[in-house]
């Protein structure tokens, strides 16, 4: 990790907006810029707007990449039709998680396809050495299978816009119908509006809140500018710049898995619950063999979700117990500002992971009751129409 | 309580000491109007019951906001003689008027000597302004 952090194209922005700012993953963040319970709350009931440009963006092209991603990542992506988006892991040889990552797939304006995978900016090194030790040159240039790749990080900044009214917030801005674009899916876009100077960028129905919303990709020279015009434009629907405080407790509520507590190179796939992320027939990768034998055995520990009484949140390394036996630990937790009652995700063994379980967790040497429930704690309600 | 007429601990906790009429010293404690801005979205307080005895420099309590869990720290040596409940259940207002209504324990000081390592208002604020 460098020694001064990382700054994104909005760092002055946030730091004139009165952003608390901490090093998250190398990159100088907005905790908060007043409240997190506030920014969480519009992020729920409007449109939260959270600078991710921290995010790291890989991009393959060539008629290799589709094999090489194939052979990379623990789920099937070469069938990927356009502007369809996928969630996969990226797992070592024995099955440990490196990274968990979102792979889509493009047309640019000349109709000429790439894919972007989407890495935790915490894990962008280790992703990007991974990358390179397994495309070594002689095979990245491999007559008719050359892969041509490239960390667009520094160059592209990145916006989360999630929230009920995102659709409203970001259509005048684009030129696709996002009230059609289903979930899971993206397109490479022409932005509408002057401020981002005729260029194009990526936009997809994904995020990591429990909202509808979106996730966009924009040149790092515009990134202020459209800003300006996002925040703007969000003001009269009650949308509002959101910090990475939020972004947590979101994600947390949202039962959605974090890389460094819930996902690590220690934890298998089976165990995190993402078995649905491993294709384990057709393409090898690294880790499937292990994968292979790790599916065969009873799982050593399973990921739940907690609620706790009072209003003590259990936080990453408590132990949780079945009466004074440990039987687990917590990997993350807060105090839920949706369902205002503590909340927390951890592992346990299998034995104490049924929904009703009543438990304990160790909170700073004092005991409290918790109870396992079903994940996600928050679940939207979602319109009526169609999506 | 004026800020300005307040010591501080270099741990953001205030202090102010009066002598009852007993002649013994009793230290009111609060957290700074700075550190209360700094924590924000509070959620939980654990004062400690009356009749405690605490350590300068040691922790009597705990504050916990939605992002993390801190540590109070005893400015002095001594026993609690009163915890103000009515802050553990208002935590909302706490923040509003943390040198009156917020203060969060009394301590009888049994060792005054703690009380020279506590900073004045100016350079408690100096250390506000280096910490951003």
């Amino acid at each position: 990790m460098a020694d001064t952090p990382a700054r994104t194209p909005l760092y002055d922005w946030h730091v004139a907006h009165g952003a608390r700012m901490v090093d998250f993953a190398g990159w100088a963040m907005p905790v908060q810029y007043a409240s997190i319970v506030e920014e969480h709350n519009a992020t729920r009931e409007a449109a939260g707007l959270t600078d991710i440009s921290h995010m790291g963006r890989l991009r393959f092209e060539g008629p290799g990449a589709a094999v090489f991603l194939a052979e990379t990542l623990t789920r099937r992506v070469a069938d990927l039709g356009l502007g369809q988006i996928r969630y996969s892991l990226v797992t070592d040889e024995h099955g440990g998680i490196l990274d968990d990552v979102l792979v889509g797939y493009y047309h640019n304006d000349y109709g000429q396809p790439f894919y972007v995978m989407v890495v935790n900016a915490g894990n962008r090194e280790k992703i990007v050495g991974w990358i390179g030790a397994h495309l070594p040159p002689e095979r990245a240039g491999r007559p008719r299978h050359e892969v041509v790749w490239s960390d667009l990080t520094p160059l592209w900044a990145m916006f989360a816009i999630q929230g009920p009214r995102s659709v409203e917030l970001l259509q005048p801005l684009v030129d696709v119908d996002l009230a059609e674009m289903r979930y899971y899916k993206g397109a490479q876009v022409r932005l509408l509006h002057p401020a981002a100077r005729r260029q194009g960028g990526i936009i997809s129905r994904t995020g990591y809140t429990g909202e509808d919303g979106f996730e966009l990709s924009i040149g790092a020279d515009v990134a202020h500018d459209l800003w300006d015009v996002l925040i703007e434009l969000g003001k009269p629907l009650g949308a509002r710049a959101t910090g990475i405080g939020c972004r947590d407790t979101l994600r947390l509520e949202a039962g959605m898995p974090l890389y460094g507590h819930e996902l690590t190179e220690q934890i298998n796939p089976f165990e995190a619950g993402l078995g649905f992320a491993c294709h384990l027939v057709g393409y090898d990768f690294p880790g499937r063999d292990a994968l292979l034998a790790i599916e065969k055995e009873p799982l050593g520990r399973t990921r739940i979700g907690l609620e706790l009484t009072g209003r003590r949140a259990a936080r990453q390394g408590a132990t949780i117990l079945v009466g004074d036996r440990p039987v687990g630990e917590v990997t993350s937790g807060t105090f839920s500002p949706t369902l205002q009652r503590p909340i927390a995700m951890g592992y346990v063994h299998p034995e104490a992971s049924a929904p009703g379980t009543e438990l304990v967790v160790d909170i700073r040497g004092r005991p409290h009751t918790a109870r396992v429930v079903e994940l996600p704690f928050y679940r939207r309600k979602k319109k009526g129409t169609k999506k | 309580m004026s800020p300005e007429e307040l010591l501080y601990a270099k741990t953001h906790e205030w202090v102010h000491v009066e002598t009852d009429a007993a002649g013994a010293k009793i230290a009111t404690v609060g957290l700074s109007a700075f550190a209360m801005e700094a924590l924000t979205d509070l959620v939980y307080l654990d004062l400690p019951p009356v009749g405690r005895e605490v350590k300068a420099e040691e922790p009597f309590g705990e504050i916990e906001s939605v992002k993390a869990v801190s540590d109070l720290y005893s400015p002095v040596d001594g026993e609690v003689v009163a915890a103000n409940a009515a802050a553990a259940d208002d935590l909302e207002h706490l923040a509003d008027d943390p040198y009156d209504a917020g203060w969060l324990v009394k301590i009888k000081v049994t060792d005054e000597s703690g009380l020279a390592k506590l900073l004045d208002h100016a350079a408690y604020r100096k250390q506000c302004e280096e910490e951003g």
